[in-house]
């Protein structure tokens, strides 16, 4: 019996009414986990989500799937933190197997500036609350002797900090685990259904414009990813996203565990071994703005360039398959969640490169949103007006891929 | 996706070797001074389709050039150096 045979996803389908509390566009990970926190915590389930295609089908089934909070901002770092500790507990809650596995992630770098980046990094994870620690070739190579402190004779790595709990999990269990809970008490899931308009009355949201007939809504929040432009501008909204393609591949099996996450900060790409045994290897966006799923010959070249560069055994494997995903990136690489100028839209996007760690915090926070209308503590730095507000969050550092 | 871009001054290359520069085009409906500045600092028109950009050769030439851009497809079109300077 494989992984798909067995996980047999035990999905409640409603049948679709007009009207709706609050209506979700996007069933990816942060739309179904806005759903299943808003049944769970807080009791809301006339809630729908809709969907464009299957669940999981956007980034939320595409990612490499890392969860860490090693990031570079206070905020941030907080927020991430969060997310980590949900993800721990996920698996209990859900009562599903999410294929949650600790593996400790190696966040190296091969310049001296890098070292003093990655020191200060350390400092302040400790002191927000997330494990991270400073380390140098030699621990690295006694923790894992896989790399190769010399990087191939032209990036030596001069240290890393170290974050061990960083994890992966299955996205696509992930994605069922929420929407199994989330539709189990009551939440409806409209697959193949595009939203093609926002209704507002006055400044208020009242609904959206589907292709198979409107559906009402005191609430709408977008989750969406990859086209969210396409989203805000039937309100009229205008959003600081680009669309950039991000592309991974994935290699045959390898024989050995490889219980580790390996990142490169100066090239930008990071390798992790799946539930399957495959080395998983990802990098950095494609520069051009873009809203192609293709997949493309450089990326793959120049990143098995790199890849192999610290981790040589790459070499002996084969590339079994390769794709791409459209990924909203914000101009200080950061999440935009939480209130519109529109009353009863909300907004949870600018996922860029980092969303599948967030998915667990990004609901739980946008689900308190939406049932209080009091935008939580923890996301509040993370508000669409902090552009206008001169209190950017910029953290290009952190995101791994840029 | 990566794709080929015909520099004006050296021919096709991969797009590897050009730098992406964006237009920023605010929109006409916004008035104020500062609603503008912000507007141009930060928000994104994020085009999906045709849409008029600058690239840099920067493994090249490094000069600068308008071209025309599908952004779903990649299709790029060509536009001669007298049009494309009142175009933005």
């Amino acid at each position: 019996m494989n992984e798909f045979m067995e996980a047999k996803v035990d999905l409640t389908w409603r049948e679709p009414k007009d009207n709706y509390d609050v209506v979700i566009i996007g069933g990816g990970g942060h739309g179904l986990a806005t759903a299943y926190y808003l049944a769970t915590r807080h009791g809301i389930t006339d809630v729908a989500v809709i969907e464009r295609n299957y669940i999981g089908s956007g980034n939320s089934g595409r990612n490499t799937t890392v969860i860490r909070a090693n990031y570079g901002l206070p905020a941030s770092v907080a927020f991430y933190q969060r997310s980590l500790d949900l993800y721990k507990g996920l698996e209990e809650e859900t009562e599903r197997w999410l294929m949650h596995n600790e593996m400790g992630l190696f966040w190296m770098t091969h310049t001296e500036t890098g070292v003093r980046q990655e020191k200060a990094r350390a400092h302040l994870n400790t002191a927000m609350g997330a494990n991270t620690y400073f380390v140098t070739p030699s621990e690295i190579h006694q923790m894992c002797p896989e790399i190769d402190l010399e990087g191939g004779g032209r990036y030596p790595v001069l240290g890393a900090s170290y974050h061990p709990e960083a994890a992966t999990a299955r996205h696509d269990r992930v994605n069922w685990a929420l929407a199994e809970g989330a539709m189990r008490l009551g939440t409806t899931v409209l697959q193949r259904r595009t939203v093609t308009g926002i209704q507002t009355h006055g400044d208020r949201v009242t609904g959206v414009q589907t292709d198979r007939g409107p559906i009402g809504a005191g609430v709408v929040v977008s989750c969406v990813a990859g086209q969210s432009t396409l989203i805000a501008d039937m309100v009229g909204l205008r959003l600081p996203i680009r669309s950039h393609p991000l592309q991974a591949f994935v290699t045959n099996h390898y024989r050995r565990t490889f219980n580790h996450i390996v990142a490169s900060v100066d090239l930008a790409t990071y390798v992790s071994q799946t539930a399957r045994g495959e080395m998983l290897v990802g990098a950095e966006i494609d520069r051009q703005p873009s809203y192609s799923y293709q997949s493309s010959f450089d990326f793959l070249q120049a990143t098995a360039a790199k890849a192999s560069t610290f981790l040589p055994f790459l070499r002996d494997l084969r590339i079994l398959r390769q794709w791409g995903g459209v990924c909203d990136m914000s101009p200080d690489s950061s999440p935009i969640m939480g209130e519109t100028e529109v009353a009863g839209f909300y907004l949870s996007t600018g996922w860029g490169t980092w969303g599948f760690k967030a998915i667990p915090a990004g609901g739980e926070a946008m689900a308190e949103l939406v049932a209080t209308g009091a935008t939580p503590a923890l996301i509040e730095p993370f508000r669409l007006s902090r552009f206008r507000d001169d209190r950017i969050l910029a953290d290009a550092g952190s995101s791994g891929t840029q | 996706m990566a794709f080929l871009l015909r520099c004006p001054n050296c021919g096709s290359r991969t797009i590897e070797e050009f730098v992406y520069g964006e237009i920023p085009r605010v929109p006409d409906s916004i008035t104020d001074e500062n609603e503008r500045d912000l507007d141009f600092a930060f928000m994104r028109n994020n085009p999906r389709g045709w849409t008029i950009e600058r690239w840099f050769h920067v493994f090249g030439c490094r000069r600068w050039f308008t071209v025309e851009r599908h952004t779903v497809t990649n299709e790029v079109r060509y536009r001669s150096p007298k049009s494309s300077s009142n175009t933005s």
